[in-house]
This record gives structure tokens, sequence and C-alpha cells, in this order.
């Protein structure tokens, strides 16, 4: 086991460093420099400015210095915003969309299975078509669609919940659900199906044929088994609810991350960009990481060494 | 008298003479007659299909869809991009049937011009995943050992990148178009094709009629095209319908993100990204129909893969 993590923080490492290289160069690939929209500032103006953002250095020295930089967790000033450092904006932004992505992590969790083992225990029933009708939707319709009907229905004809920004629990429940929707829907499936492959196993029979309680045998025998699926998609399911962040807090004028992301896009901000894409991937690679290790704790069968051997 | 022995020694019938047993005349014909139908692997895979019916539903809406996108934009009397400043914004009628936008050019040709981009971008992404997938899975399953370690490598390591984020990094880099997106998606798309594939080869070279094939002397270009590619076609096959929705839908979120299509062209995502701001002025219709046949093409290819993946699945046949 400890060899197994020893490996996986090395590979974790250099995919880091893959990011980190891939961003680096993509960027300064792009044609033009960040300044060309400022016409007006003389060529000694610009010329100093490029000196501060060290751009007029050769390639390998800017790309050596952008590495210490992420190792010390300092990603400079930003270019277009200059009285704000990157690490303002992760500040101040990563806390309100870490807020928006556990919520929306937690209810797509818990509603997902529990909508999937009553589909499960109601296996073709009307419940079943109903829970999996209600998955197959929340697949299909894109979040930013989902989001401006929730916003149009509820806050704008209903005028129940606000319409935009991020201030009180009020404020917090449309996007979550436009948010989680999706990823609520892949749980419930993973989870129905797994459910029912669990649900006619020996054992369970066994549990049966002892007479244990249903609510027994479902939480405590079935369901910790039929969880491991979705514990292998939870990785996946962190990324696509970080990257819906972007679009969502666009829509609900969320003042998190992702607004500084697009933003630093459409200006061509670098430092921002490098940071938090840096960042998000670190966020995620992390993340990976973390199931992979609960999924050996989980599931003893599995030998985790061996499967990287394999 | 094996048969006599056996019922000695229950002492069910101990008094019936040897004699009475005359053996049955044997039928050839009759002991290898084929009771069921024989069915190769792809026409029982292809009854199992017909049989689920939103699998067929969802193929049925598939080809609508794909029909309206050829002679879509020919059935409608507006032209694509043509303007028309008296027209703007009206809602559907017999004139304009989805409706007009804020330049008053038709949203049901419009639509179906997306329809055709949208859906281009699926399919050309899932066959380039397709293409490399394949062939680097299946070198990398094939060769097995320090090949496949030193490939897996790669993979593990692309795998592990935030697929959207990178797609969003080389579209900022090659400005955006259509040819950015279909790289964009290509670039760390194959990798879950490429995993699948190795897999299933891994399994299958061992197995028995593939060392016969070997035995045989048959070369390897034709194991991997006769022995080994066919019978990973099945998850292939539901890997690539789950890959052109997750396509589409990368491309609207793109759109969305103002790194789409760019006008004058359209697909449904930055369709829909023009109709959001103007839904809260009412003008549902602008949001609605690209959006209402995105998810209807989500919900067609989840539902057909969903069926493919039981029928394709030998384990399942009944």
């Amino acid at each position: 086991m400890t060899g197994y993590i020893i490996k996986r923080l090395i590979a974790m490492v250099v995919t880091l460093w893959f990011i980190i290289t891939l961003t680096f160069f993509l960027m300064h690939s792009i044609p033009g420099s960040p300044f060309n929209e400022e016409r007006n500032t003389s060529e000694a103006v610009q010329r100093n400015m490029e000196k501060f953002y060290h751009l007029d250095e050769p390639l390998y020295v800017q790309y050596g210095m952008y590495l210490k930089s992420v190792a010390t967790f300092d990603f400079g000033p930003s270019i277009k915003k200059s009285s704000q450092t990157v690490n303002e904006m992760l500040g101040r932004g990563f806390p309100v969309s870490f807020e928006l992505g556990i919520v929306t992590l937690i209810v797509a969790v818990f509603s997902g299975i529990a909508l999937g083992i009553i589909a499960a225990l109601r296996h073709n029933g009307f419940i079943d078509y109903l829970a999996m009708t209600i998955a197959v939707l929340g697949i299909s319709v894109p979040n930013f669609v989902l989001a401006t009907l929730l916003i149009q229905q509820l806050a704008v004809n209903l005028a129940i919940l606000p319409v935009a920004t991020w201030s009180s629990p009020k404020h917090m429940i449309l996007p979550t659900l436009a948010l989680a929707t999706g990823p609520m829907a892949i749980i419930a499936r993973l989870t129905r199906s797994s459910m029912l492959e669990v649900l006619t196993q020996d054992y369970i029979k066994t549990a049966k044929a002892k007479g244990l309680s249903p609510v027994k045998i479902v939480f405590k025998h079935a369901l910790r088994n039929a969880l491991l699926p979705v514990v292998t998609v939870l990785g996946s399911l962190a990324a696509s609810i970080l990257t819906g962040t972007f679009v969502i807090e666009k829509i609900f004028a969320i003042p998190g991350m992702g607004k500084y992301f697009v933003e630093s896009i459409n200006t061509r901000d670098y430092p921002v960009i490098m940071g938090t894409t840096v960042f998000y991937s670190s966020i995620l690679i992390i993340m990976l990481f973390l199931v992979d290790i609960a999924y050996g704790v989980l599931d003893p069968r599995i030998k985790l060494h061996k499967k990287e051997a394999s | 008298m094996e048969l006599r022995k056996q019922h000695d020694n229950r002492n069910l019938a101990p008094d019936i003479p040897d004699e009475w047993f005359v053996p049955k005349a044997k039928d050839e014909d009759a002991a290898e007659a084929v009771v069921r139908p024989s069915l190769s692997y792809w026409q029982d895979a292809w009854r199992r299909l017909l049989k689920n019916k939103l699998a067929m539903a969802g193929l049925f809406f598939l080809i609508a869809l794909a029909f309206m996108a050829i002679f879509g934009p020919m059935i409608s009397p507006h032209d694509v991009s043509q303007q028309s400043l008296a027209n703007q914004n009206l809602p559907p009628s017999s004139k304009y049937w989805f409706g007009t936008d804020e330049l008053g050019r038709d949203v049901f040709a419009r639509t179906w011009y997306g329809a055709r981009i949208s859906l281009f971008v699926g399919i050309v992404a899932a066959m380039i995943d397709f293409a490399i997938g394949v062939i680097y899975g299946g070198i990398a399953g094939y060769k097995g050992g320090r090949t496949d370690n030193a490939m897996m490598r790669v993979v593990e390591i692309l795998y592990g990148l935030p697929y959207l984020l990178v797609v969003i990094l080389i579209s900022v880099v090659m400005g955006p178009g259509l040819f950015t997106i279909i790289f964009a998606l290509s670039v760390t798309g194959w990798v879950g094709m490429a995993r699948i594939v190795r897999g299933q080869v891994l399994q299958i070279k061992n197995y028995e009629f593939v060392l016969a094939s070997k035995t045989f002397g048959t070369k390897t270009s034709r194991i991997i095209k006769k022995n080994l590619l066919p019978n990973t076609m099945g998850p292939i096959i539901v890997q690539m319908t789950l890959t052109v929705p997750s396509a589409i839908f990368a491309e609207a979120f793109l759109s969305f993100l103002g790194l789409g299509i760019q006008p004058p062209f359209a697909s449904w995502g930055s369709m829909a990204n023009d109709g959001l701001s103007t839904i809260l002025s009412g003008h549902w219709w602008r949001l609605f129909f690209p959006a209402f046949f995105i998810s209807l093409t989500m919900f067609s290819f989840n539902v057909l893969g969903d069926g493919l993946q039981d029928a394709l699945d030998p384990k399942l046949r009944r």
C-alpha cells in the first residue's frame, strides 16, 4: 500500500508538471501580447512593462522563473488588473467556488444514491421508471439550459428565489440545483445498476434468510458493495462540477474563481490563466488521487500494488 | 452394459434381462439438427436491440435529426444568414416556424444548420478517438510487457488532465473555430478509447482461438484484424455512442464561453448562448429550440448507448 501511494504520488507530480509546462508553452505560443490593446502607449513604456513582467527574457528563462513561482505558490501579479496579484484573486474566488462545489457534490451524491437505491428496490416498477427518466433527463439537459429555466421559472415568474449572486443560503439553492442535477443523474444510474447486481448475490439471500430487516440488508450489506463503482467516478464527477462552475458562476454572477478564469481567457491575462489552470488542475489531480486511495480502503479485495503492475 | 450396472447398484429393476435392452437406432440428422435459428453475434445483438423500445426510440430520433440536419436548411423558405431588420425577434409563426433572432434571421433554418455543425463535431471527434484509440490501445494490449507499461504511463498522465481545461486552453491558443474544437476534443479524447481497447485486447489475446490461430502460423496483422478487433467491437461501439454526445456537449460548453463556433456560423451551443441573454425579455424560442435539440440528441445517444451495451454483452443473451 505504501509503495503504491508513493508511486501514485510520483505520477501525480509528473502530471502536474506536464500541465504546468503545457500551460506555459501554450500561453506563450498565442500570437500577440497582452499589451496589444493599449495602442497609445509609447514603445519605451511598453518595453518597460514587458520588462516588469519579464516578458523580454528568453522563453527558457521565463519557464524557469515560472516553475520556481509555482513551486512557491506565488503566481505573481495580474497583467490586466495591475493592483491585484493572482494569489489575491484565488484567495477571494476560491472559498466561494469551493462552497458551491462542495454543496453541489454533497447534494448530488446523497440524492443520487437515494434515487438509485429506491429505483433498484422497485426494479421495473413505476418508481424505477420515474427515477430513471429523471436521471436520463438530468444527463441530457446541459446545465446552462437548466440554470436558465430555473431562473426564469422560479426566480422571475414565481419570484420565490433570488435571481443571482451569492450571499445567503437562499441564493445558493438555484445554482446548486442547476449544477447538481447532471452528477446526481450519473450517480443514480450507477447506484441502481450496481445495487441490482448486488441484490441478486447469495450473501443477500443469506441475510434475508437470517431474517434481517430490509433496512439493515440494504444499508449494511448491499450498499457498501454497491457504492464501489460510485466511488470510482467521484473523481471525474468532481472535475465536471468544477468546470461546470465556470458556466454557473457566469450565469448567476457568483464571484468565484470561474469568473476570473473566464475573464482572464478573454483578456489574455497570462499569469491569471496559468495560475487558475494550475490551481484547478492541482485540486483535480489531488481529488483523483484521494479517490484511488479511498477505493483501496473500501474494497479489501483490491490489491493496489498489483493493479499497478498489471 | 453400463446402464444395467447402474440399475443393479440402485436395486431398481434387478430382474430385467439384458436382451430387453435394444439400442435405439442412431438418427444422425436429428441429433445434429439446429433447433434454435443460427444467429451470428451481430444478428443476435441487432435482434436484442430491436426489442429495446427506448433504444429504438433513440435510434429513430437520431435518424430524424440527421435527416433534418441534411434537409432542414433546404426545407426552410429562408436562408440561414439572411437578415431582415423588419422581422426582429418574432415569435414562432406560420412564416417563421421557430421564430427569428435579433437580426431577423430564421431560427428554424439556423437550428438545422447548427445541427449540421453540432453533429459533425460529435461524429468527427468520435471517429478520431476511434482511430487513435484503437491503434494505440491495440498495440499496447497486444505487445504487452514493457511496451504496454510505457504506453500506459502516457495514457495515465493524459487521463489525469482536466479534460475541459485543456480543451479551453487549446481553444484560447488556436483561436475559436470548428477545426480548433475538433482538434482540442481529440487531443485528450482518445485516451478513454485506448484504455478500453487495451483492456479488451489484453484479455482476448490469451483465449484459445487466438492461440490456435497463432499455432497455424497466422500473421500478426491478420490476428489483430480477424480475431482481436471483431471481439472488441462491442465495447468500442458503446464507447463511441457515448463520445458523440460528450463532444456535442463540450462544443456547446465552449460556445457558451465564447470559444466555440463564431458568427455568422451557428451551432446549437452558440445559439443557446445567444438565446440565454434574451430569455428574460420573453424571447423563449431563441433558447428553447437549440436547447431542446441538444437535449434530445444527448438523450437519444445515451439511451442508444445503454441499449447497445445490453445488446452487445453476450452474457445478457437470453
